[in-house]
């Protein structure tokens, strides 16, 4: 940082507090551990994008414009892999979360700062196991490992791949477990749990499922690996095994995991639009509580992913009702979102275009995704591009469009600059814009019957695929945009000040960046979360 | 003592009691995620158990139920030599701390040194560990070595959640013997005997799921 920084903002912070890469090796300061994710999952994001590129690049000719099928096989399923467990699923809660999580409950850490340091040295164990796999051959089973596939018929990158993931969550275990703990035991005095941003009840829902899901994959993979070490029949069905219990363990990490991408950002979309509109969010306890809801359900609708494995009709007719009773509370959010635009003051900075986009693209993937949740659509739809299409709204078109929204929210926050408004506005329009040429045509791939997983398909559907890499290349400028401002400002940017948005919390009342002890004086709550324009409605 | 106080309490909590309870509430948190591991466990027995129950039955019926009851025995002594463990922490008495921590440690190493050296040892010796020398025979031949997968994979897991117990109790023995804890500070006695207690919890529902299946004679 240079000193007209220093200078400029208040003098000693978490940045320059102490030098060195050691400082930042060692550190167990809750918004440094932050930092170091952010280099590390936009590292493999990068490398996740790139594979994603050359599969579009590959699909625009219908015998496959690019690769071996080998080669593309390897190729989605390193995208699948890494955009999962590499960058999705730590996104918000490692980076946001770490950073926001004491400061939104006036703590000066987290409850375990050690833990905390440790589970970013995990990550990075874990991912270097995936990125040896990567480099030492690849893996073609897709990103869900299914057995036979995986235990028999797969080459033996597959182990080093499973290692890095196994390794992985539990690193995502240890940052939920370290959120739990804060979030009841280090609340600053009189911020009650209903005085609580929205944004932490989202990591609190969030943290429920990392604790109580992560663990069950860990298991699945672990047996998968003793299958192709000893050779037993654990899921192999020729020695006696079941691989629908594969299916079962691994889907009842896997859906909720698809929430532990999605709840962070709702939480952090909570959070934009009520600032944004500068009024109380509507329906607070609604908003609350149905995160919690999402969690809970989300751990009974595992067998909609089966309903054509050969899992009985019963099983699928509840597991059907269940996955329509999670778009409730979902669905609940939505409206409450769009109720706090309703009469609000709301201006449409970077962060609220990255809310407003959330909104609009969730709620494309919600709605499908009951396309699927039904027994008898689901059969024509299984394992085509409507399920690829469904499931990128949900988490590109929503999880990442939180993230980066999230991004632009905190970054005066975790830097103490701003970032070119104009330019940022741009790259939300342009994300909205590639984002959607890239994946509405394969809505109607999937529903034309086009398979998901295949290097080749019928010449009948090439300008829907063409469309489709059109829009990936205009997505893939529109994530690099940001990628160049956001580094521009950490030296250019003006100065942010403490609260450049006006908003309420308590991350806003502390310099920007903040203090390595985050508050000089413990802070005391005496208001309601979001209290924007108390005294105006007061006056009505 | 209020400087060991200071000593004891982290930067980022306000009092003792805080990080008292915020311990606390970490430790049931990552038990929860044992349970959660162990029960996908329990959930592949469960189904292969349905599936092929005589096999299942079959290879119970050549473990020794003798030893394993015997190790339960162990085991439960060892969860309540551990309690007075913890009593013995919070009323501040050394050398009782440092006695039955230590016993602690001696009943569970009976139990991983019976499991060793007699059982496993012994399963080897009949040719009934999958993947090295596994011999299947007769119609039930699979089944029997699933039953044998999960009897390894799961004792074997359970042995390796005692030894990191013992290691554990090892340095909080040194620990006390330092006079490290007291009524002030018996945090880290706690919570390694909440960990003790769930490994033993965790044996109780493994010894009739894996020893006592199926009629014995």
């Amino acid at each position: 940082m240079s000193t007209t920084a220093v200078e400029a903002t208040t003098g000693v912070n978490y940045l320059n507090a102490k030098y060195g890469i050691r400082s930042w090796l060692f550190t167990t300061d809750h918004k440094r551990i932050a930092l170091l994710y952010l280099v590390s999952i936009t590292f493999f994001f990068l490398i996740g994008g790139a594979a994603a590129v050359l599969m579009r690049l590959h699909l625009i000719e219908p015998q496959g414009a690019l690769l071996e099928p080998a080669t593309y096989n390897k190729m989605f399923s390193m995208h699948g892999i890494i955009m999962v467990f590499f960058f999705l699923i730590p996104s918000i809660p490692a980076v946001m979360g770490n950073f926001l999580v004491p400061m939104m409950v006036g703590a000066r850490d987290l409850a375990f700062p050690r833990v905390n340091l440790l589970s970013w040295y995990i990550y990075i164990l874990g991912g270097l196991f995936t990125l040896y796999a990567i480099l030492a051959g690849g893996v073609d089973t897709g990103w869900t490992f299914y057995t036979p596939l995986s235990t028999t018929y797969a080459n033996g990158q597959v182990m080093a791949a499973a290692l890095g993931i196994f390794i992985t969550g539990f690193s995502s275990i240890l940052t939920g477990l370290n959120f739990v703990v804060t979030i009841h035991k280090m609340r600053a005095p009189g911020l009650t749990w209903f005085r609580l941003p929205l944004f932490i009840w989202a990591m609190y829902a969030t943290s429920i499922i990392q604790i109580l899901g992560t663990p069950v994959v860990a298991i699945a993979i672990v047996l998968v690996g003793l299958e192709r070490l000893l050779h037993v029949g654990i899921f192999d069905p020729a020695l006696g095994g079941d691989p629908i219990l594969f299916q079962h363990l691994f889907w009842f990490y896997s859906h909720p995991a698809v929430y532990i991408m999605i709840l962070p950002s709702m939480g952090v979309v909570s959070e934009l639009i009520t600032c944004f509109s500068k009024k109380r969010i509507f329906g607070y306890s609604f908003i609350a509580f149905s995160s919690v809801a999402i969690a809970v359900i989300s751990f009974l609708v595992w067998g909609h992913h089966m309903f054509v494995s050969g899992q009985s009709v019963y099983a699928g007719l509840v597991f059907s009702a269940l996955s329509f009773a999670v778009a409730i509370p979902s669905a609940i959010k939505v409206f409450n979102w769009t109720a706090t635009l309703y009469k609000g003051s709301v201006s449409y900075q970077a962060p609220m275009l990255y809310a407003l986009g959330f909104i609009g693209l969730f709620t494309m993937g919600g709605l499908t995704g009951l396309f699927l949740a039904s027994l008898a659509t689901d059969i024509h739809l299984h394992d085509t591009y409507f399920v690829i299409a469904h499931f990128h709204y949900i988490m590109v078109g929503g999880a990442l469009m939180g993230y980066l929204g999230g991004l632009h929210f905190w970054w005066p926050k975790m830097t103490g600059r701003l970032y070119p408004d104009g330019w940022a506005r741009f790259s939300a329009l342009v994300i909205f814009i590639g984002f959607n040429l890239t994946f509405f045509p394969q809505f109607m791939l999937g529903y034309l019957g086009m398979p998901r997983r295949y290097a080749v398909y019928p010449p009948e559907f090439q300008v829907l695929n063409v469309m489709s890499s059109a829009g990936a290349s205009i997505l893939g400028v529109g994530y690099l945009i940001p990628l160049v401002y956001f580094i521009w400002s950490m030296r250019y940017g003006p100065v942010a000040g403490p609260n450049p948005w006006g908003a309420k919390g308590l991350e806003w009342e502390t310099p920007s960046p903040p203090p390595t002890e985050n508050f000089e004086e413990l802070p005391i709550v005496e208001e309601e979360a979001y209290a924007y324009g108390v005294k105006e409605a007061r006056v009505v | 003592m209020s400087e060991g106080r200071a000593a004891a309490l982290g930067e980022q909590f306000e009092d003792l009691e805080q990080q008292h309870e915020a311990s606390s509430l970490g430790m049931w948190v990552f038990l929860a995620t044992e349970i959660m591991f162990f029960g996908g466990l329990f959930a592949g027995y469960t189904v292969y158990r349905g599936l092929y129950l005589p096999g299942f039955e079959a290879g119970s019926h050549l473990l020794n139920v003798k030893l394993g009851a015997f190790n339960t025995a162990v085991l439960l002594c060892s969860s309540l030599t551990m309690a007075l463990a913890v009593r013995a922490a919070m009323l501040g008495r050394r050398r009782e701390l440092v006695t039955f921590l230590i016993l602690t440690i001696l009943l569970g190493l009976t139990f991983v040194g019976v499991k060793m050296a007699f059982e496993w040892h012994h399963d080897y010796e009949e040719h009934l560990v999958p993947g090295i020398d596994f011999v299947s025979e007769g119609p039930n031949g699979r089944a029997i070595e699933l039953f044998f997968v999960f009897y390894f994979f799961m004792t074997g897991v359970h042995a390796l959640h005692m030894v990191i117990g013992i290691a554990i109790l090892a340095v909080l023995t040194w620990q006390a013997s330092q006079g490290r804890f007291g009524p002030e500070r018996y945090n880290p006695v706690e919570m390694a005997g909440l960990y003790w207690h769930f490994v033993d919890v965790i044996w109780i529902f493994l010894f009739p799921l894996l020893y006592l299946i199926g009629a014995h004679h």
